[in-house]
This record gives C-alpha cells, structure tokens and sequence, in this order.
C-alpha cells in the first residue's frame, strides 16, 4: 500500500503543479513509512518540504497555501499527533468556504497513518476517526488495499474541498497488489462491496477489512453467506449503500477499531434504526475496540477485534 | 575539549517620528511631504473613528451584535495599510477595519459580519485577503502559509498578519515566527500591543520587556513603533514589507497602542482599569496629534476638516442603511458553500430547515 500512496502523489503532483506536499521527514527522507519516496528528489524542495516540528503549524500552513491557490497534502506522522492541529482543522480548513461564501477554499489533504498493530511506541496507533467525522465541513477517508489507496488519495487530492485521508498502519506492507499507475480516481462518498452475501451485512473500514475477511472464510465454511462493505468515506457516509445492503440481509454487524463509544460504528447503527428497522431480523450488533486507551504493543492485539470476536457477533445476529 | 560559550545580544529599534503633540521628532519619510498621500490617511482615520463610534450605538440599540471597537488603533491601522501593496494578503483579527476598508472591504460588509451574516466575509475587494479570525494568534499561520504560497510561486507578494499583545502568548504565534524565519518567507506580523488582552494586562502576559523580542528567538528582526504615530508605522510598515518582497525574510513589528475603548461591546473596562489611566491614554491618541501636524504643515484647516466629519457622518449613514437594508439570507445559506457540492445529508437536511423556516424557538 505504502508504494501505492507513493505512487498517487507522483502521478498528481505531475498532473498538477499547485499540488505541494509537506510535512516532517516528507523531503529527503521520503516519509518515516516512506510514503512520499522519491518525491523531492523528482519535484525538488519548493513542492516537497520538510516543515518544521509542528502539527499546528503545517494545518495551519496548508490553510493559508490552500486559501492562495496551492493543494497542500500535508502529513502528520501519526494520528496521535494530529490533535494540535484540531484547531486549525475544525476552526479553518472545514469552514473556510462556509464562512467566506465561497470567496476562499481550502483544497487540503491532510495524511496520517491510522490504528495499531505494528508494534508501535505510545501515542503512535490511534483511530480516533470520530473526532474528525463529527466536524462539518470536511471528509473523512480511509482506503482497505492498496489498490484503494492509489484510487482514494488521487480523489482526495483533486477534490475542492479538506480531505483527512486515513492510512491504516498495518496494511502499509501487510499486502502487495498490482496497481495500474493509470490516474485514475476512485469515486469519494461510496461504499465499496469487498464481497456479495445474502445472510449478513458486515460493515467496515480501514485495517478492519482483514480480520472481516478472515471471519467470512470462516463464516463461509459454516454456511453462513457475509456481504462486506468497505465504508472507505466515514464521513459523509454513503448511507443508501448501506439500506439496500440491510435490506436484502436482515441483519448488520459493524466492526471497527476505534473505541465503540460515539465510534462511526453509532452512527450507522442510528442510521439503519432510523431508515431500515423494518428490514431488520435481529438487533445490530457492533464489533469494536474498547472504551480504553489503546494498550502498548504487547496487548494491541487484544485490543483490536479479532477474527473470533467477528465471527461470534455474527453468529449471534443470526441467532438472534 | 574547549568551553563553549556563546554571547547573544539583541537590540529592539523603537521608531516615531510625531510626538504626541504632533511635533516632528525624527527626519520625515517622503511620503509625509506629499500633501495628498497624508490627507488620503487622515481622512480614513476619521472616518474609520465615526463608524466605530456609530457601530458601538448600532449594537447599544439593538441593531448589530457583539462588536470589537477600533478605538484609538486608527494610526496602527491606516498606516499598515498605506504601507501595504494591493496584491498583498492580509490576514486580520477582527479589529482591524480601517486597513481592511482601506484595501477595499466596506462598512457595509464590516456590519454584516458583527450583525451575524456571513456574506460580511464576502469582499467584493480584496477578493484573497483573510477574513476575520476570531480563534486567536491561528491568522499568523494562514499568513505564513500564503507566503510559502508566493515564494514558491516567486511572486512579489508579501503577507501581512496582525495579531493582538494576548495573541503573542499563543503557540500559533511562536509556531509561525519559527516557520517564517526558518524558510525566510515574505510575511510581516505586526503586534497591535494595545495594553490589554481583555481583562489582562500585558505585563501579566510574558515578563519580556518588549513583545517585539519574541522574534529573536525566531531568527527574525523585531521593532516597535509608536503605534499612534500613522508616519511611522508606515514608514517602518513598508521597510519591513520592502525587505520581504525582496527575499530578505520577514519582521515583527510591535504597533505600542491602546485600546481606549472596552474590548468589546460585551465588555466593561471599568471592572478591571481605571479612568484615570484611560484618560491618560487619550493624551497619546492618535487623531489630534495627526491633525496638528497637518495644520502646521499647511495641509489641513477648519474648513476642511467641518467638510470632512460632514462626507464621513453621510458615508457612514449609507453604509448603514444599506446594511439594515439588506434582508438576512434563507435557510439554504447553512446548506450552501460548506462542500463545493453539497452532500446527499445535506440536501436532505436543507428540506427540513425549508420546512421549519421562520417557525424558530416557541413559535
């Protein structure tokens, strides 16, 4: 995936000369994931910069570049460093075009690696998506492949608007896949089917896919038939997806890494409650990290919902 | 292995030219010789100083919200914007009305926006200024980052950013300085020390005896200038900006104000400052000190200034009916320009606010 994203930015950045990218360790280094590799090597130090120590700072950068016509694509090392840059993202880059009736904009892509699973120091496996999807005003992605990755990050770059464009950590080097390095975007605001079911709906994103697959294997075996989408847009959400999946299965699981409380898991969960309870068989059951700080490494795994976990919420949906 | 040491030492030039009285203390700039040019900055300060006073009555009576008073920054203002080049950005605050309204921005627009409508955001000039930024010191950001803008793009633009004596106590003040200096970007923020971060003084703030020398530690010059004194913040304003625009890297000035009005109109000073320091602050305004000077210089008399307060009560009186005149915007303005397209919940919700329009609260 990682060659993916790396992949998505030459291609834009060649396409588009206001395209910029920015962040720390993006220039020489090419990314602490390597994520921008070869990139300032190829644009040259003006388009590919290395900024100073500052989340804040590089949001708040990227607003006043945006503003005057460049596309910032700015990263931030790790989600659990990206709280600094709240303010400027909530206070600024969402309501930028809101607030000055569309005489300014703010055409930001704002990267940073999503969720645990590598074995990562404190602070550096968050997925705190949520904080992000209840802010008007912006989008909120997360690519499943990399094949995704490269579709998605080319969206979120030509879109007009800030993108927080999620990149789960786990799946940097966990698949290789051929991706045409063609240009050509993903759709933004939809729901991919990762796979077609009758029995259940499986609602996820991010990393999650994995474990969801591994648990419709499994499923599969017992007879029972998952349909999977990958949410990929968790904000705004592509809720006629959604309905019509519930609609020809009866029942939804939704699984997530992030803490359950107030997770984008509730409001899909209030969604099909509002729109498609009528279609339901059995309550919806949600799959999801714990109320609690994620653990250091040698518990992550426990934390983060497991195949069995998966396995055993949709089973119990169909019981139900 | 030797002893390191290392000796830094900095100096924080202080700039003026008119004394409080309007007596020239230093060699005038030559634009102050240009009778025209000094007219065109005295008249926007008075006019600036009429509508403030006519804005602060709007929101007495009901008429306006909550509204920031200019009072007493008029010199400050008008002189970075004198200093400034059109295709300059400038990133404000939100008390900065008379730079604005001297780069395009008008009253009408200014009520709008305290009167609690968006569209007072929407300058039919300067089309790529900032607009008002409420969250404090986060403008000098933006401005920073317009900067890298044009230095990438190698155009001779500079920003400009203001940012208040409290605001300098924000880490987004710090994080700008640092990145403007660190890439030598072509942006000058000027510190409108006005005394007072509404109820604290600035001596509570920082025990930095100048707010200027908070650029040192950035890599970048800092100055102070009297900031009632329009010829000086003007002629510093445009060296700093001059420098910046010729790849020399950016400044912070410290305008030395006061705030003579409360901060805001939900504000009352008298809580927390006494009348008698305020009234000696009004010794030091910037008005009368201006208008002596231009007596003396023969640019300025009776006749002239009677035709003046007369031009600026009518401007500010059209300005004003023409905002009260304006009917606020429908239910659809909250849907419209959050997204360049707005989506699926969005249409959605705009029928509903359609729907319950005008049946807000207990109706």
């Amino acid at each position: 995936m990682i060659e993916a994203i790396a992949m998505a930015h030459a291609w834009e950045m060649q396409a588009d000369p206001n395209v910029v990218v920015i962040g720390q360790d993006v220039g020489a280094n090419g990314g602490v994931f390597r994520a921008t590799a070869g990139l300032q090597q190829r644009f040259g130090t003006d388009r590919v910069q290395d900024t100073p120590l500052a989340e804040a700072m590089i949001a708040g950068m990227s607003v006043g570049m945006a503003a005057q016509g460049l596309k910032p694509v700015a990263e931030i090392q790790f989600m659990g460093f990206i709280y600094p840059a709240l303010d400027q993202i909530i206070n600024h880059m969402s309501r930028m075009r809101y607030r000055t009736r569309g005489r300014l904009s703010c055409p930001v892509v704002i990267r940073t690696p999503h969720g645990g699973g590598i074995h990562a120091p404190e602070h550096h496996s968050e997925s705190t998506e949520s904080l992000l999807c209840h802010v008007p005003g912006i989008r909120v992605v997360i690519p499943s492949s990399p094949a995704r990755a490269y579709g998605l990050l080319l969206a979120a770059i030509r879109d007009p608007d800030p993108v927080v464009f999620l990149e789960p950590a786990r799946l940097y080097r966990a698949v290789r896949q051929e991706v045409a390095d063609d240009g050509r975007a993903l759709p933004l605001d939809v729901c991919f089917t990762l796979r077609e079911g009758g029995d259940v709906t499986i609602v996820t994103w991010g990393a999650m896919t994995a474990e969801v697959l591994r648990a419709v294997t499994e499923l599969d075996k017992e007879g029972v038939s998952a349909e999977v989408l990958d949410l990929a847009t968790l904000s705004p959400i592509d809720s006629g997806t959604i309905l019509a999946s519930v609609a020809k299965t009866g029942r939804l699981v939704i699984v997530h890494e992030a803490a359950r409380n107030v997770g984008v898991g509730a409001e899909i969960a209030a969604l099909v409650a509002e729109h498609g309870l009528y279609d339901l068989q059995a309550p919806i059951q949600r799959v999801a990290g714990y109320d609690t700080v994620m653990p250091l490494f040698r518990l992550e795994q426990e934390y983060i919902p497991s195949v069995r976990r998966i396995v055993d919420a949709v089973q119990a949906t169909l019981a139900a | 292995m030797n002893r390191m040491r290392t000796d830094i030492s900095f100096r924080i030039p202080r700039h003026r030219v008119l004394d409080e009285l309007g007596r020239v203390t230093a060699e005038l700039p030559a634009f102050a010789h240009d009778a025209e040019d000094m007219r065109r900055m005295y008249r926007l300060m008075t006019l600036a100083r009429v509508f403030d006073a006519k804005a602060v009555n709007l929101q007495r009576t009901g008429q306006l919200g909550t509204y920031a008073s200019c009072l007493g920054h008029e010199a400050t203002h008008v002189g970075v914007a004198a200093a400034m080049r059109p295709e300059d950005v400038l990133a404000p605050v939100y008390r900065e009305y008379a730079t604005q309204m001297w780069r395009g921005v008008t009253m009408r627009e200014i009520l709008l926006y305290w009167g609690g409508d968006e569209r007072g955001n929407d300058f039919a000039t300067p089309r790529q200024d900032f607009a008002w930024c409420v969250p404090i010191a986060t403008q000098t950001l933006h401005a920073a980052g317009a900067a890298m803008a044009f230095k990438i793009r190698r155009e001779p633009r500079c920003a400009l950013a203001f940012i208040g004596d409290g605001g300098t106590s924000e880490g987004a003040f710090y994080e700008a300085l640092n990145l403007a200096g660190a890439r030598t970007l072509p942006v000058v923020f000027v510190i409108v020390n006005n005394g007072w971060a509404i109820s604290v003084p600035v001596a509570s703030q920082t025990s930095a005896e100048t707010l200027a020398q908070k650029a040192v530690a950035a890599g970048i010059p800092g100055f102070q200038v009297d900031g009632n004194d329009v010829i000086a913040v003007r002629e510093l304003t445009a060296k700093a900006l001059a420098v910046a625009r010729d790849g020399g890297g950016p400044a912070v000035i410290e305008a030395l104000t006061y705030r003579l009005s409360d901060h805001t109109t939900a504000d009352d000073a008298s809580r927390y400052r006494s009348p008698e320091v305020v009234r000696q602050a009004w010794a030091q305004e910037p008005l009368v000190r201006l208008r002596k000077h231009l007596v003396d210089a023969g640019f300025w008399d009776a006749s002239r200034e009677q035709l003046l307060l007369e031009d600026c009560a009518a401007q500010v009186e059209a300005a004003v009916a023409e905002y009260l005149g304006t009917p606020k915007q429908s239910t659809d303005a909250m849907f419209e320009h959050l997204f360049a397209q707005p989506t699926a919940q969005l249409l959605e919700q705009r029928e509903t606010a359609r729907r319950y329009a005008g049946k807000s609260g207990s109706h």
